[in-house]
């Protein structure tokens, strides 16, 4: 709880300061109705670098506006999605996107609950086996009596 | 003998997770390592920060070993590496070139006066369009660029005097000698 805030009052603190320092942002262009819904949503699939666990569209930060403006104009320029991820990706690398490319460094990542559920369902089914094949152990005849006996002891 | 397994298996899928799981503790998630190391550094051209009239650009730095350090007059941390960029300045070590990120030019050539000016020129990106070609997204951030005008390393946050000893002059000798 302590390093949440602790993480949340840097973050406030370097938003403030990177604040202080903006020059007064830009009028942003009027778009569409249909593209503000499209960017809305690519933005919540962007992570904002300065505040790491915000998207794009959540963040504050003053470099969340700047790449926000930039995808805007982007878009404008007929840009689409892909590209305008491209775009983010050959700057700020995979860590921009919320979901990995699959590739070979994220392989184990993409794979591995799928191969982790096929070990587990193949356990499951050996130990399955193995208990269907064991034969039940049939009732000792005199098991009953036994017992009646011992609770009549006292 | 399968009884011995029944035992290590677990035992060494738990001391993998523990190796995984303590390396995680030691890795910084502010470093980000960045695609743009190994390719051509963006161009730009933006105006020197003491001569808004003149522009420089990346080409223009072209055939020389220099760094690219991003920084701005409200960035705290960018005090903390001044007095090493200063020392790097004063040996003639290699020609640091200053990227001043969303500052007030006045703000900017004030704090320079104050903590002292260690660069060959500072270009000012007042809109910050620049800084994310460099994918830029903290300062202080240096980067090292070689004859050629590939980057070769990108540092984020402030140099501290251990990583410019171990990592970054090594690299810059080796540059300026190929």
């Amino acid at each position: 709880m302590i390093a949440v805030l602790r993480i949340f009052a840097l973050c406030a603190a370097m938003l403030a300061g990177i604040a202080f320092a903006q020059a007064p942002s830009q009028p942003l262009q009027p778009i569409s109705p249909e593209l503000e819904q499209r960017l809305k949503i690519l933005e919540t699939e962007l992570r904002c670098l300065v505040c790491q666990n915000q998207t794009l569209a959540d963040s504050p930060a003053g470099l969340a506006d700047d790449l926000r403006r930039e995808i805007r104009g982007l878009a404008l320029a007929g840009k689409n999605n892909a590209e305008i991820k491209e775009f983010l990706q050959t700057r700020y690398g995979d860590f921009i996107l919320y979901r990995p490319p699959v590739k070979s460094s994220t392989w184990l990542l993409w794979v591995g609950p799928f191969a982790l559920l096929v070990v587990g369902g193949v356990v499951f089914l050996l130990i399955v086996r193995r208990r269907s094949q064991t034969p039940m152990q049939p009732e000792a005849p005199n098991s009953t009596t036994s017992a009646r006996a011992l609770l009549d002891q006292d | 003998m399968t009884k011995v397994w029944r035992f290590l298996l677990p035992l060494g899928i738990f001391a993998v997770l523990v190796y995984f799981l303590f390396k995680g503790l030691s890795l910084n998630p502010r470093e980000v390592p960045s695609p743009l190391v190994d390719k051509p550094v963006p161009n730009f051209s933006l105006p020197k920060l003491h001569a808004p009239d003149q522009k420089l650009s990346a080409t223009d730095l072209k055939g020389q070993v220099w760094l690219l350090n991003v920084w701005g007059s409200w960035c705290v941390s960018c005090r903390i590496e001044h007095p090493l960029l200063n020392e790097i300045a004063k040996n003639n070590i290699v020609p640091i070139y200053g990227l001043n990120w969303k500052d007030k030019r006045e703000d900017a050539i004030g704090w320079l006066n104050k903590y002292g000016d260690p660069y060959v020129a500072s270009v000012a990106d007042i809109d910050g369009r620049v800084a994310i070609d460099f994918g830029v997204y903290g300062a202080p951030e240096t980067f090292v660029i070689d004859k050629q005008g590939i980057i070769r390393m990108k540092h984020i946050g402030p140099i501290s005097a251990e990583s410019l000893q171990k990592d970054i002059l090594p690299l810059i000798e080796k540059l300026k000698k190929s």
